[in-house]
């Protein structure tokens, strides 16, 4: 059945469906019991579930993911809710060192299937230390796998895509996107981690965009289409591991590369992507590949600068202006 | 405490002894590489802690865990292997000395991290309370870990959550090379403790019998269900702390002066009083032990290699789920 649902609902309903379903699965964070979540996610989770099931942690980000990590090596499958991303950097030390290296550094006998959810992404005005985007960055680590749905749907697939890998999954949920509305269908089969999404095909270039910068692609393709160009906008869905097939199969068909990106430009899943595109299909490009991604700055609080540093529509119609113009 | 038990204690220190004075001459030889760091001093913790619990509970430790593992079963030959970093060491020489992780006894690591365990070992408990599983996680780290973070959000998670761990603290008075008056502005790590709320005590870390019965009651506490229980152990590592170590910022003579607390004098004292001592051969003992690790060192030379095209894998795992 397919019915409008918000983000928000959507990965509420995920999580509902999950705990419901698995005895092993509870979530954990700050705030996510009586309060009901930072962002509302988990609103009403912990009246259903009670509080051993939706446990409000204290401020202690390492202490309570590295609980997740050892919960999950023995026997359950946690969700850890993470408020930003920019507070994930607290828990850094136990993401890294332990969520991402047991599985290696035991020879194959302790894996880790914990899921950590955050909210990640500026635009709310809420400056340098709540609004950034390090989902990338998490992207360069092995062992983790990351994941950044932007529709509905996704919002929804992905917490049990999540819960039923063996190992480390952060999901990104861009804070922008929790209010959106788009249709559910709780019986679909889930597309898999580590497959990207075609959601307009084209023929004049390929916008790869993840989380909100999707929609923006999306709207940017429509203006564009009005001025005679086709894009094409995939989803990449999966920061970790890249669905290389999809990128370089659209690069063979429209010979012209758009990344749209909420991290900053360098050392980028951008700049990544565009690495893997040269070395694996340089020959097919028909103009120097383009970025939008957010400007080289913390994010700052006064809007019109915030405006200016995150991609935007206007700038990806122009960008893709430009690359059109290159012979 | 019944008198074998002792002798025990006597022959799995002893073991872990030798083992680490073999380590060394093999990282002398450059067999073995990386870092090496000795649990010879502070055998009596290891053995006292590890005999207080069952093959049900689990046990997470630092990068000084030779002396551990080897308490809590992991053979020696997995071990050495490890250190060899052969394909048959107990972390398929993906870990080396620092991480050596055994699924067999449990044994969680092997973290060199400092701190980096007792989040582990918040989660590892919090798991079995919550399916309802009647287990103890054992956590030990140095005094090093004191000044991290971690190691205050996760005692007060433990007790707020009352789960069922106990927590060693191996004191040996120095964070690498910084004494913990320099780096503590309470040395009275038990007290520091207990302002968590949770029972908390010194322990001589030198005696392998108190430290043994102290755990034991820890461990009945535990598993009775009132919640965490943390033990400050007074040890010494009577070696560097690593094989990189001048060792400028101590006394030679403080080190003489621990030295005679050396926990298998103190143990031998132990076995006199109760007239057991003279009961125990201790050439024959040497030689059983002897055995044991030439066989190690055996196994670890014979052992294999893992082949490069193996080098990715366990980075995900194998398997879709578990």
């Amino acid at each position: 059945m397919s019915e409008p649902t918000t983000y928000r609902e959507a990965v509420r309903q995920g999580m509902h469906k999950a705990i419901l379903e698995d005895e092993r699965v509870f979530l954990m964070g700050e705030d996510v019991g009586r309060y009901g979540g930072c962002f509302a996610v988990s609103m009403g989770l912990q009246e259903i579930f009670g509080p051993d099931r939706i446990i409000d942690t204290p401020l202690s980000e390492s202490a309570f993911t590295g609980a997740g990590i050892g919960a999950a090596m023995n026997g359950m499958r946690p969700i850890v809710e993470i408020m930003t991303a920019n507070f994930s950097l607290l828990a850094l030390d136990q993401i890294m060192n332990n969520a991402a290296s047991l599985l290696h550094m035991s020879g194959g006998q302790f894996n880790v299937p914990l899921v950590i959810r955050m909210a990640t992404g500026g635009g709310k005005q809420l400056a340098a230390q709540h609004s950034h985007s390090l989902e990338g960055w998490f992207a360069h680590i092995p062992g983790l796998k990351v994941l950044t749905p932007a529709t509905v749907q996704d919002a929804y697939d992905m917490v049990d895509l999540a819960l039923s890998d063996p190992d480390p999954v952060l999901i990104f949920e861009n804070s922008l996107l929790y209010n959106t509305k788009g249709t559910l269908d709780t019986k679909a089969t889930p597309l898999e981690i580590g497959k990207a999404l075609v959601h307009k095909e084209g023929n004049d270039l390929s916008i790869f965009a993840y989380g909100i910068n999707l929609f923006k692609a999306l709207e940017a393709a429509k203006i564009l289409e009005k001025d005679g160009i086709n894009a094409e906008v995939i989803d990449l869905r999966s920061l970790r591991p890249l669905d290389d097939e999809t990128i370089m199969n659209s690069v063979k068909k429209t010979h012209r590369v758009m990344i749209v990106d909420d991290g900053w430009k360098s050392g980028s899943i951008s700049a990544e992507i565009m690495a893997r595109i040269n070395e694996q299909v340089f020959f097919e490009l028909d103009a120097p590949m383009q970025r939008v991604c957010t400007v080289e700055v913390p994010l700052p609080y006064a809007k019109h600068l915030e405006d200016a540093a995150i991609p935007q529509v206007d700038k990806i119609v122009k960008m893709a202006h430009t690359l059109m113009e290159e012979l | 405490m019944d008198n074998a038990q002792i002798k025990d204690f006597y022959r799995q220190m002893l073991l872990i002894r030798r083992f680490e004075e073999k380590s060394v001459e093999l990282y002398s030889n450059e067999k073995i590489r990386g870092f090496l760091h000795l649990y010879i001093g502070e055998e009596a913790v290891a053995v006292g802690v590890m005999s207080a619990l069952s093959i049900d509970d689990a046990v997470l430790a630092t990068y000084r865990e030779h002396g551990q593992a080897l308490a809590r079963g992991v053979s020696a030959k997995s071990i050495m292997a490890e250190m060899y970093g052969k394909l048959e060491g107990c972390s398929r020489g993906r870990g080396g000395s620092m991480h050596l992780f055994d699924e067999k006894t449990r044994f969680y690591g092997g973290n060199a991290i400092v701190a980096g365990a007792l989040p582990l070992a918040v989660g590892m408990a919090l798991a079995d309370k919550m399916m309802k599983r009647n287990r103890v996680t054992t956590c030990f780290f140095g005094d090093g870990a004191v000044a991290e973070g971690e190691f205050h959000e996760s005692l007060n998670l433990a007790v707020l959550w009352k789960l069922p761990i106990l927590f060693v603290c191996e004191n040996n008075l120095y964070a690498m090379g910084t004494a913990l008056e320099l780096t503590e502005s309470e040395t009275n790590i038990a007290q520091k403790a207990a302002s968590y709320r949770l029972p908390s005590s010194q322990v001589d870390g030198m005696d392998v019998i108190e430290v043994a019965q102290k755990a034991q009651e820890a461990v009945d506490y535990i598993q009775a269900g009132n919640g965490p229980v943390f033990l400050e152990c007074l040890t010494y590592r009577f070696r560097a702390h690593s094989m990189f170590d001048a060792e400028l910022y101590r006394q030679k003579s403080e080190v003489k002066g621990w030295k005679e607390k050396d926990p298998l004098t103190v143990c031998q004292n132990r076995l006199e009083q109760k007239g057991l001592w003279i009961e125990m051969d201790i050439k024959q003992l040497e030689d059983e032990i002897g055995k044991v690790i030439d066989e190690a060192v055996a196994f670890a030379e014979d052992a294999t290699l893992e082949p490069l095209e193996d080098l990715e894998k366990f980075v995900y795992s194998q398997e879709a789920t578990k």
